[in-house]
């Protein structure tokens, strides 16, 4: 590993989050690009190595199930941050309250009154062919009206350096836990960087969390019973599931310590005997949840759950069927979702999405197949995604065909530039793409994560961000750039 | 369906005194597990303390050792014969023995798994390191000769996991678990380890019997880091019945059996619904005090038959521990089968 210099540093076209285009760090990205570049190359190693050992001591891990047995691998983690300067972010938040609470608004109607589809914005058979619509739960009245209590929402930034919303993760989305272990990492490997109060703390979300499960019980009292219900110890996220429960000092729960009474309350099994259940964080999906309504075989779930859920007994987050509004054809509507439901314009941009059933779209997609990702529209149909600049004319001409054949079960979208972040490899700094998953809390009120969990792709070149597949994640600082101001001096101390 | 009478006695509590039954029963495992671990590595220093005191023309019976396992027939199966290199390997290295150091160890890890969210995260690093350590030991064989170094890290180990329990564990439900797991395997693989005098590892024959009796019980003491504590409770030279009486009735010696249980029974008295549990306690006391102890220790298929006996009592006590505690009210079982 050699000293940095960011002069030779190659964002190689993309938009980069730290450096700009005249090779000059962005100003929210000045003093940590002068503390690592005053680092020499020893230094340097020393902070990588400093990071692992961290990372190994406090047990930071995700689990990979192969071949019948279970890895427990380090969690990968690069030491750059990644930075947002806070003004930019809380035009994000804004708008990611925005997405959200019209989201919640859109699902609950979808299981009352339907009015949507009604008034002819949202097409009758999009509901009759999502396979993520539960029929067991129309009627349903949740705490706040709200269903997706706890969202994931997947942003990218194109070469224009616009943020857009890449999907929503509406049924049990991970990585919370994460984000918070990369922030505790960097703050024992550059603790001289937050000396300024310039970052925006990150760790108030379990206590948030807290609130917003707790304000869910459905009885009163200021001490609800609240558990996370994991599926255990194989489930890829498990580390999370016993993180928030550590850090909730809340009960970690699995299927078989559950039981739902003559009563339709639900209890767990305690060495004491029995104790009631408010609130259930459940990590299990929907299907199965409770093996009297939906899987018949799940053993992860709880006979009679659904039953005590429906009687208002026990709060769900995520409710059942939320994942209804986290389809790809959904995502196409959620600017006119947004309309709808609160007459307002989005605040945060929708990838461009063109569904194949209306022959507008259609009619461009087919015009336009070279410069387009073509991906199947639902779960139950479509026969896999076709990323139109990289494939030959005659498989672009078969997918033609397909879509022609069953324009449904098709939509499309442009090619995103993801952008990219100095990362630190083996033999010094380079671009690696990167994306961030905020994650939006609602209850009585909503409350955004301060930037998010931000994943970077580690391979040269590669898109592919997902830990099981060679991606890491970097520490996300919002950062105040408006109080900088003599930074530079401060900086080379830090840095000797 | 579960019974109203079930709900009604379903208390709110609050979360830090009780625990999930389901946590409980992998808390309990995990302490028995790491004191397998542990004792299974005395068991084997018993050898090898005799080993050093005796003359070398005379013959150790490593065999007699698998027999004490009580997995005989395991260790034929895969093993041509019962000599040291085979026994030590069985014993220490082999994942197909569920009794072996390595599974124990591995079996620990496994439940600390699932219990991280409550067990501090040191003796999680501890474990995992140890696991770690032995599992790369075993890769490169344990040799005779690496034999000592092998059984000292594994016992020091598991000392110091239960020196950092005690040192970072409040006291609730999760350290009361522990001590019931740890101080019932104790017991039972202190009589296990008491059974290998019993078990003829010397020749028979009454004239050469007597020369090394006293060895082989200073082996015994030895291996449970007895010798020094016998020395000051009994102030007397080594002798069998003394020996033995230490190690079953002593109630001072941690690792005497009497004592064993009296912790365990202190630590039951926290929990509700102990009263079946506290009887099997007190079964095994009994017995205790009812052993006839100079003729255990002159008639070694005596006391064999008392650790069979006593060991019978243990498997109740454990049994009694289960049902009340990690398989939920008896309407839940009602529940479950339909």
């Amino acid at each position: 590993m050699s000293h940095i210099n960011w002069e030779e540093y190659k964002a190689s076209g993309f938009y980069d989050e730290l450096i700009a285009a005249d090779g000059k760090p962005r100003p929210e990205a000045v003093r940590l690009c002068q503390y690592l570049a005053n680092l020499d190359a020893r230094e340097l190693q020393e902070h990588k190595t400093a990071a692992e050992v961290a990372i190994q001591l406090m047990g930071i891990t995700f689990t990979v199930y192969t071949e019948g047995t279970m890895i427990d691998r380090a969690w990968p983690f690069d030491i750059v941050p990644r930075i947002i300067p806070l003004q930019e972010w809380q035009k994000t938040e804004a708008g990611l309250k925005q997405r959200v609470q019209a989201l919640n608004m859109f699902i609950d109607d979808l299981y009352h009154d339907q009015k949507i589809i009604k008034d002819g914005i949202f097409p009758r058979e999009l509901l009759t062919h999502s396979v993520n619509f539960r029929p067991q739960c129309v009627g349903i009245k949740t705490p706040h009206n709200v269903w997706a209590h706890i969202c994931g929402s997947d942003l990218v930034r194109d070469k224009d350096g616009v943020l857009y919303v890449l999907e929503d993760n509406l049924r049990v989305p991970s990585g919370v836990s994460y984000m918070l272990e990369n922030r505790n990492v960097t703050k024992r490997v550059m603790p001289e960087l937050f000396a300024s109060g310039q970052i925006q703390p990150v760790d108030d979300y379990t206590s948030q969390l807290y609130d917003m499960l707790a304000s869910m019980s459905p009885r009163p009292g200021d001490d609800p019973s609240i558990v996370i219900l994991t599926p255990g110890i194989y489930n890829s996220a498990y580390y999370e599931h016993a993180y928030l429960a550590q850090q909730m000092g809340v009960q970690l729960v699995e299927g078989s310590d559950l039981v739902v009474g003559d009563d339709d309350c639900v209890y767990m099994r305690m060495v004491d005997g029995l104790a009631r259940v408010d609130v259930i964080y459940r990590r299990v999906d929907d299907m199965f949840l409770d093996p009297e309504v939906f899987n018949p075989e799940s053993a992860l779930g709880c006979r009679g759950l659904m039953r005590a859920w429906r009687k208002g007994n026990v709060a769900l987050a995520n409710a059942p069927g939320a994942g209804v509004a986290d389809d790809k054809v959904v995502y196409a509507f959620v600017p006119k979702i947004i309309k709808y439901y609160l007459d307002q314009e989005a605040l945060l941009p929708n990838v461009p999405s063109y569904l194949c059933m209306f022959e507008d779209d259609r009619n461009y997609v087919l015009d336009n197949l070279d410069k387009l990702v073509v991906k199947p529209a639902n779960e139950s149909g479509g026969y896999g995604m076709m990323i139109g600049p990289h494939v030959s004319k005659k498989e672009r001409k078969k997918f033609a065909e397909l879509i022609k054949a069953d324009p449904r079960n098709y939509m499309a979208q442009p090619t995103l530039a993801l952008s990219t972040s100095p990362t630190l490899i083996d033999h010094g700094m380079e671009s690696r793409h990167v994306d961030l998953r905020p994650f939006i809390l609602s209850g009585e009120s909503t409350f955004v994560t301060t930037g998010g969990l931000t994943r970077v792709a580690l391979t040269k070149g590669s898109l592919v961000v997902n830990s099981s597949q060679g991606g890491g994640s970097k520490d996300t600082w919002i950062v105040d750039v408006d109080g900088l101001g003599d930074q530079p001096g401060h900086s080379q101390r830090a840095g000797n | 369906m579960l019974m109203a009478s079930a709900i009604n006695r379903a208390i709110r509590r609050e979360q830090e005194t009780s625990m999930l039954s389901r946590v409980a029963e992998n808390i309990y495992w995990l302490a028995r597990y790491i004191e397998r671990a542990e004792d299974t590595a005395r068991l084997l220093s018993v050898n090898s303390n005799l080993m050093l005191d005796l003359p070398r023309s005379t013959q150790l019976g490593w065999a007699e050792i698998i027999a004490i396992t009580g997995h005989g027939e395991l260790f034929d199966e895969l093993y041509p014969s019962r000599d040291e290199s085979s026994v030590l390997s069985f014993i220490c290295s082999d994942r197909r023995y569920s009794g072996s150091i390595i599974s124990s160890l591995s079996a620990a890890r496994e439940n600390l798994r699932t219990t991280r969210d409550i067990i501090p995260r040191e003796i999680w690093e501890e474990i995992n390191q140890l696991y770690l350590g032995v599992r790369d030991l075993v890769d490169s064989g344990v040799t005779p000769r690496k034999r000592d170094a092998f059984l000292n890290r594994v016992i020091r180990s598991c000392q110091t996991v239960n020196g950092l329990i005690e040192g970072s564990l409040s006291y609730t439900q999760v350290r009361t678990f522990l001590m019931l797991g740890r101080q019932l395997e104790r017991a039972d693989m202190t009589t296990r380890i008491i059974d290998v005098r019993s078990a003829n590892l010397l020749p028979r024959s009454p004239g050469e019997l007597t020369p090394f009796e006293n060895l082989q019980w200073m082996s015994v003491l030895k291996s449970l880091s007895g010798y020094q504590m016998y020395r000051q409770h009994v102030r007397l030279r080594i002798r069998g019945p003394d020996v033995l009486s230490f190690l079953l009735q002593n109630r001072n010696f941690p690792r005497s059996v009497a004592c064993s249980l009296e912790r365990l029974a202190n630590a039951l008295t926290t929990l509700p619904r102990n009263e079946t549990a506290l009887n099997e306690v007190e079964t095994c006391r009994q017995h205790l005090a009812d052993a006839e102890i100079p003729v255990l220790a002159a008639e070694p298929d005596r006391l064999h038959a008392f650790v069979d006996e006593i060991q019978v009592d243990f498997t109740d006590l454990h049994e009694a521990i289960r049902q009340t505690y990690f398989n939920g009210p008896a309407e839940m079982s009602q529940q479950q089968s339909q």
